[in-house]
C-alpha cells in the first residue's frame, strides 16, 4: 500500500480500533484513499483529500484528523 | 495477464442507477415506491451513504419555489433571464411545480429547513428578482435522512463501482453498464433495461489555483464520467461551452457562502470596501463584473462580514462551519482570519462542466429523458439550468418514475460481445503495462492545459492549440501505468476529462459570440448575437466517431418574457463603482 509522505489525514493510533475490526473511515471517505497498511493501521495512502469530514465525523473513537492540505493551507 | 484482472462479475437489474450523490438517490426511492416489484440497484464509486455533494449537508436550499414567496412561473422566467434565454422551460417548470411537494417531502423524512415563527418555511431573497432560497442552518444531516429512506425500501446498493462505458442494445436503446471495482480491480458488466445517469459534475476539468488536484469546487469523485459515457453511448450533450465558474474562498476553494451571509447582511466588495454587484446570485453575468473587478485596480474582492454584531457572525460560524464545506473554519484559523476583524478574500474556481449550477450538460426532456432510449440523466449531469441540489432531487424523482413504466414489460436488451471485449481491454490496459506515465501527471498536465487554454476570455487560437495539446494527451493515455485498481480508477477517470475537455473546447469554438457573462465569453468576439445564436450548441458522437456540432432551437417560451425583463440580469453592476 502507498503511504503519502507528511499526510494531511492523521490517524492516532492509540485511539484508533482498527484491530477491533472498524473500517469506518475507510469505507465512508469518497476518494477511497484511507487504507489498511502491512501492519493493519489506517493511514491516508493517497494524496486526494477534499478535506470533506466524513472520516473524522464518522470515526466512533474521534482517532482521526484532518488537516487542509499544505498546497492550499 | 494477472488473476486480478481476469476476472468478470456479472449481475443484472431492471432500473441501474448510477451515482448516489442527490439525484441518484431520490431516482431510486421514487422508482422503488412506484412500482416496488421492480429490481432497482443504485451503485457509486464512493459509498452511497457519505457520496456526493450533499455528504456534510446543504446551507440552503438555493432554489425553492414555495408558495406565498414565488409561483413557478415566476422561477422559469428568472432561471430564464438569468440565462440569457437559452433554456429549456418545460424541463425548468418540470422542477418548479414539484420544489414545494420535494422540501415537504424531506422535511417529513427529518431533514431540517428554516421556519419562521409561524412554522412557515422562512425563504430569503439571494437572486436577482425574486425571493427562491430557503437556509438549513441544521442541514448537515440530510444525507443520512436520505439513506435511511434507502434502507426502508431495501434498495441495493453496490459502492465502490466506478461506471466506465454504458451498454448499447443493437437497435440503439441502453442495455446496462459497464463498472471496474475499484477496490478488487474486478471488472463489472451489469445488465439493466433502463440506466439514470446521475454522476455529478465535470468538477475535475479545470486544475485550482492552488495547484492541488483534489482541491476542487466540486466534489473531485465527479470527474466528469457520466458527460463521457453519454457521449459515447450516443446521446446528445448540451451547452458545454456554458461553463461553470464560481466565487469562492480564495485557496479553500470552496463557497464563502454569500448565499448564508447575504440574509445576515453581509456581501461582497473590492479592495476599497465598496460594493459593486447588486446580486450575489451565481450567475455568468454576476462572475463577469467579479472577474472585472478581480483584474482592475480595485481588486481584489472580499467578501465582508466585519460590520456585524458578534452574535451575528457566531450563528454565521455556527453554519458555515459545521455544514456543507466544513473545514472553512480550520482554513480561516490557519489563515488567520477572522469574520470580526477581517474580510475574507475570494477568487474565481478553476471551470468546470455543471448543469446545476449553469446551463449545460447531457440533453434532457422534460421527463428525464435523453435522446437514447432507455437512457435518463438527472442532477449536475444534465442540462436544466441553475437546477441545483433541489433540481437534482426533483430530476432524479421524475426520471426514476418515468424509468420504471419505460422499463415494464421490456425483456434484458441484447447487446454485442465486442463491446464488452473492448472495454475490458481498455478498462484494464494501465494494470497490464510494466512501466508507463504516473496518472497524476497526466491529470496534472491535462488540467494545466485546461487552464492555459480553455479559461475565459475565450480566445479562438488558443482553443484551437488546446485541441492539439488535449489530442497528445489522449496518445498518452496509451501510456499510462497503474499500479493497483484505485489507480486504475484515477487513470480512467483523465479519459473522461480529456473528452470533457475536447467537448467544451468544440463547443466553445462553434459559439461564436459571447453570452452568459464570463462563462462563455469570447474576446475576439466581444457581442452576443441573438440573430445567429438565440439556439443551444449540441454536440454528440458522430458516424465515424468524432463529434457532431449543431444547433437545437430554443422552443417556444411556455412563460413569455417581456423586451422590459430580459436584459435585466446584464445590469449587476452598481455604477458608482465603475471606474
Ligand atoms: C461545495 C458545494 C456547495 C453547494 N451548495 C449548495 C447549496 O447551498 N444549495 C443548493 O441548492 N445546491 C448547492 N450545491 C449544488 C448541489 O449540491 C448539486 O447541484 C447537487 O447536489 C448535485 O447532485 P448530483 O446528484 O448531480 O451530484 P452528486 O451529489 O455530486 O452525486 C454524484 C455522484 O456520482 C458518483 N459518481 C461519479 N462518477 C461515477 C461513476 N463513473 N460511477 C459511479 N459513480 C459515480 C459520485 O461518487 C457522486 O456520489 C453545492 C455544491 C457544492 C459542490
Ligand atoms: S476529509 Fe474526506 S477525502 Fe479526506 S480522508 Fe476524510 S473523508 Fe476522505
Ligand atoms: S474510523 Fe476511527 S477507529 Fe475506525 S478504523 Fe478509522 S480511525 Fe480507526
Amino acid at each position: 500500500m502507498p503511504k503519502v509522505n507528511q499526510p494531511s489525514v492523521t490517524i492516532d493510533h492509540d485511539k484508533c480500533i482498527a484491530a477491533k475490526g472498524c473500517r469506518t473511515c475507510i469505507d465512508v471517505c469518497p476518494t477511497d484513499i484511507l487504507a489498511l497498511d502491512e501492519e493493519g493501521k489506517v493511514h491516508m495512502a493517497y494524496d486526494q483529500c477534499w478535506y470533506c469530514l466524513p472520516c473524522q465525523h464518522d470515526c466512533p473513537t474521534k482517532a482521526i484528523t484532518v488537516a487542509i492540505p499544505y498546497l492550499l493551507r | 495477464m494477472s488473476a486480478i484482472t481476469t476476472a468478470i462479475r456479472q449481475m443484472e437489474t431492471d432500473v441501474l442507477v448510477i451515482g448516489g450523490g442527490t439525484a441518484g438517490p431520490l431516482a431510486a426511492i421514487k422508482a422503488k415506491e412506484k412500482a416496488p416489484g421492480t429490481r432497482v440497484l443504485l451503485l457509486d464509486k464512493a459509498n452511497v451513504k457519505r457520496a456526493g455533494a450533499i455528504a456534510e449537508g446543504m446551507d440552503s436550499v438555493n432554489n425553492a419555489v414555495i408558495p406565498g414567496y414565488a409561483t413557478p412561473e415566476q422561477y422559469v422566467k428568472e432561471i430564464t433571464i438569468a440565462n440569457d434565454g437559452i433554456v429549456n422551460q418545460k424541463a425548468i417548470m418540470a422542477y418548479a411545480t414539484r420544489s414545494y411537494d420535494m422540501i415537504r417531502e424531506l422535511d417529513s423524512w427529518g431533514v431540517k429547513f428554516e421556519k419562521d415563527e409561524t412554522g412557515a418555511y422562512a425563504v430569503k431573497k439571494v437572486h436577482h428578482m425574486g425571493a427562491y432560497v430557503l437556509p438549513m442552518p441544521e442541514g448537515h444531516a440530510i444525507k443520512k435522512f436520505i439513506y435511511k429512506q434507502i434502507r426502508r425500501l431495501g434498495i441495493a446498493v453496490s459502492n465502490r463501482l466506478i461506471a466506465t462505458r454504458l451498454l448499447v442494445a443493437p437497435d440503439g436503446r441502453i442495455a446496462g453498464t459497464m463498472a471496474l471495482d475499484s477496490r478488487s480491480g474486478e471488472f463489472v458488466v451489469i445488465r439493466a433495461k433502463a440506466v439514470i445517469l446521475c454522476t455529478g459534475s465535470a468538477g475535475r476539468l479545470g486544475l485550482p489555483a492552488s495547484g492541488y488536484l483534489f482541491g476542487t469546487y466540486e466534489n473531485p469523485c465527479n470527474a466528469g464520467d457520466g458527460y463521457s459515457m453519454a457521449y459515447h453511448a450516443g446521446a446528445e450533450l448540451s451547452g458545454l461551452e456554458c461553463f461553470q465558474i464560481n466565487p469562492l474562498i480564495k485557496d479553500y476553494n470552496g463557497p464563502a457562502c454569500a448565499y448564508v451571509t447575504g440574509p445576515f447582511g453581509g456581501f461582497t466588495v473590492n479592495a476599497k470596501g465598496e460594493r459593486f454587484i447588486k446580486s450575489d446570485y451565481w450567475s455568468g453575468q454576476m462572475m463577469l463584473e467579479f472577474w472585472r473587478e478581480l483584474e482592475s485596480g480595485n481588486g481584489p474582492v472580499f467578501l465582508k462580514l466585519d460590520h456585524l454584531a458578534d452574535e451575528t457572525v457566531t450563528r454565521i460560524e455556527n453554519i458555515l462551519h459545521v455544514t456543507e464545506r466544513p473545514t472553512r473554519g480550520l482554513f480561516h484559523e490557519g489563515r488567520h482570519t477572522d469574520y470580526r476583524s477581517d474580510l475574507v478574500e475570494m477568487h474565481i474556481s478553476e471551470i468546470g462542466l455543471c448543469g446545476g449550477h449553469s446551463a449545460s450538460g447531457v440533453w434532457v426532456d422534460e421527463n428525464a429523458r435523453t435522446t437514447v432510449p432507455g437512457l435518463y440523466a438527472a442532477g449536475d449531469l444534465c442540462n436544466v439550468a441553475h437546477n441545483y441540489m433541489m433540481g437534482a432531487m426533483v430530476f432524479g424523482m421524475i426520471a426514476g418514475q418515468d424509468a420504471v413504466d419505460y422499463a415494464a414489460g421490456l425483456d434484458l436488451p441484447e447487446f454485442d460481445a465486442g463491446q464488452v471485449e473492448r472495454e475490458h481491454a481498455r478498462v484494464l490496459a494501465p494494470l497490464e503495462r510494466a512501466e508507463g506515465l504516473d496518472p497524476t501527471d497526466v491529470e496534472y498536465k491535462l488540467r494545466r492545459m485546461v487552464n492555459d487554454y480553455l479559461q475565459p476570455p475565450k480566445v479562438t487560437r488558443k482553443m484551437e492549440i488546446g485541441l492539439d495539446r488535449f489530442a497528445e494527451i489522449r496518445e498518452d493515455l496509451k501510456r499510462v501505468k497503474a499500479g493497483n485498481p484505485h489507480e486504475l480508477m484515477r487513470a480512467l477517470e483523465i479519459h473522461a476529462i480529456v473528452d470533457c475537455a475536447e467537448l467544451a473546447a468544440r463547443a466553445s469554438l462553434f459559439r461564436t459570440e459571447s453570452r452568459w457573462g464570463l462563462y462563455h465569453y469570447r474576446s475576439d468576439f466581444e457581442e452576443r448575437n441573438d440573430a445567429e445564436w438565440f439556439c443551444f450548441v449540441e454536440v454528440r458522437k458522430g458516424p465515424d466517431g468524432k463529434p457532431e456540432i449543431f444547433k437545437r432551437p430554443v422552443d417556444p417560451y411556455i412563460v413569455p418574457v417581456g423586451d422590459d425583463e430580459r436584459d435585466a440580469y446584464n445590469q449587476l453592476r452598481i455604477e458608482t463603482a465603475a471606474e
